[in-house]
């Protein structure tokens, strides 16, 4: 089913995918919540690279005009994913200060020690 | 002679240039790699390293507080201002092409405003998020 | 790419290992083997933000907030068998649909002919700005930056909202709430 033209052509997307799982698995399975927030941003960094990967054009530079370059790589991939650099920076900051304040009101950052002091 | 004596002197030197750089990026945005976000957040890594070494208490006489409190809505501010006076001069909101006598000039002029408001928003949360980390005793 | 293996191999160290402090410091090696690879893509200005923003500010705050809290993550109590299983169901579900999808570098896939080649065109005339990213980023979807400023703000007013003052309350023994 998969010939060798398919590995080259969706290497990209592959690798994707796996940064994707492994953030998904980290947020699903660990019980600390730092670990939580790294495995959520690992989860978006995939995603980044899915998108730049699909932005870029073989043989192309980057999208600066100048003169005597014909091909460009196309900048829309890049501007969204400008934006969602910073604005995933600024979640990871807001979750941090709740882990902080989370940390002081329970004594603990691990989930199930919460979940038991909870129902307490 | 204390240990971090290399540390202390090399941070010294490099604080300006690292300003220096961080507005380098911000005016070469138009024609390099740059831009209001990259420019921001290297100048915040300016005060933070500042922290590091020298310490919270003399990073804050260097940049206080109130004044990087006061720069995160500045910069929001500027952006949205920069739309209603726009507006103001008969175009569309954020309608760039009015605010000179040429299109072209009144787009660039246009870039550089809201540039500049996106770097002292991005600059004074980080700085301001650095200190509140921080500072918070333990 | 050799780049890509490498990011995935550090994945697999964060995901196994169990100090934070090391975890910490292998997302900032993460991040600048992105912004490598981002540079490779032919991204500059995403390479630029993602090493500034994902190897520096986003080090940074994960330290102060280690700080604040403790650096070691306890040992995990569940068997790990349903989230691997739900993880490898959600791996074989993606890699199945991505062979439907274009592939990589050529130039004439569907993403490249609608709106980008008329920004590419008209980005010196229009703008005079030979910078296509920060002339779409400023100008031509100003609406969208405008938002990811108000984003910006809003977190670090929040953060503003959490964690400003010092602690009022005393470290101790955990305290019961006391249900009447």
């Amino acid at each position: 089913m998969f010939v060798f033209t398919d590995i080259i052509a969706h290497y990209n997307q592959w690798v994707t995918v796996f940064l994707m799982v492994a953030g998904l698995y980290i947020v699903v399975a660990r019980g600390n919540m730092v670990k939580k927030l790294v495995g959520l941003s690992l989860f978006q960094t995939s995603v980044y690279l899915l998108y730049i990967s699909a932005g870029k054009i073989l043989g192309g530079t980057p999208p600066i005009i100048e003169a005597g370059r014909e091909v460009y790589s196309n900048p829309l991939p890049h501007v969204l994913i400008l934006t969602a650099i910073v604005v995933g920076v600024a979640t990871l900051a807001l979750g941090l200060a709740l882990v902080v304040r989370i940390n002081e009101a329970f004594g603990t950052i691990e989930e199930d020690e919460i979940f038991a002091e909870d129902a307490e | 002679m204390r240990l971090d004596v290399i540390f202390r002197v090399a941070v010294k030197i490099m604080v300006p240039f690292i300003l220096m750089f961080a507005l380098y990026v911000q005016f070469h945005g138009d024609f390099g790699p740059g831009g209001g976000f990259q420019a921001g957040v290297i100048a915040a890594a300016m005060v933070i390293l500042y922290a590091i070494i020298f310490g919270l208490e003399t990073a804050k006489r260097l940049v206080p507080p109130r004044l990087v409190e006061m720069m995160i809505p500045l910069g929001v501010l500027i952006y949205a201002g920069v739309g209603v006076a726009c507006m103001l001069m008969g175009g569309n909101y954020l309608d760039y092409s009015v605010l000179a006598h040429d299109p072209a000039h009144g787009q660039e002029y246009g870039i550089l405003l809201v540039e500049t408001g996106v770097l002292i928003t991005v600059a004074g949360t980080m700085t301001a998020i650095f200190y509140a980390l921080a500072g918070r005793g333990r | 790419m050799v780049l890509l293996t490498l990011m995935a191999i550090i994945t697999i160290g964060v995901v196994r290992v169990r100090s934070l402090f090391a975890v910490v410091i292998l997302g900032g090696i993460y991040s600048f083997l992105m912004a490598s690879v981002m540079i490779v893509l032919d991204a500059v200005d995403v390479a630029m933000t993602e090493a500034s923003v994902g190897a520096g500010i986003s080090t940074v705050l994960m330290l102060g907030a280690l700080y604040l809290t403790k650096t070691e993550e306890a040992a995990p109590t569940h068997t790990p068998f349903v989230p691997l299983f739900v993880a490898a169901g959600t791996a074989a579900a993606l890699i199945y649909a991505t062979v439907d999808l274009p592939s990589f570098g050529l130039a004439d896939n569907p993403i490249h002919t609608h709106v980008a080649p008329r920004y590419l065109d008209y980005s010196v005339e229009e703008t005079g700005v030979p910078n296509v990213v920060t002339s779409v980023l400023a100008s031509y979807r100003g609406f969208d930056t405008l938002g990811e400023a108000t984003v910006i703000f809003t977190a670090g007013i929040g953060v503003l909202l959490l964690l400003k003052g010092r602690r009022r309350i005393k470290p101790g023994p955990k305290r019961r709430r006391i249900r009447r």
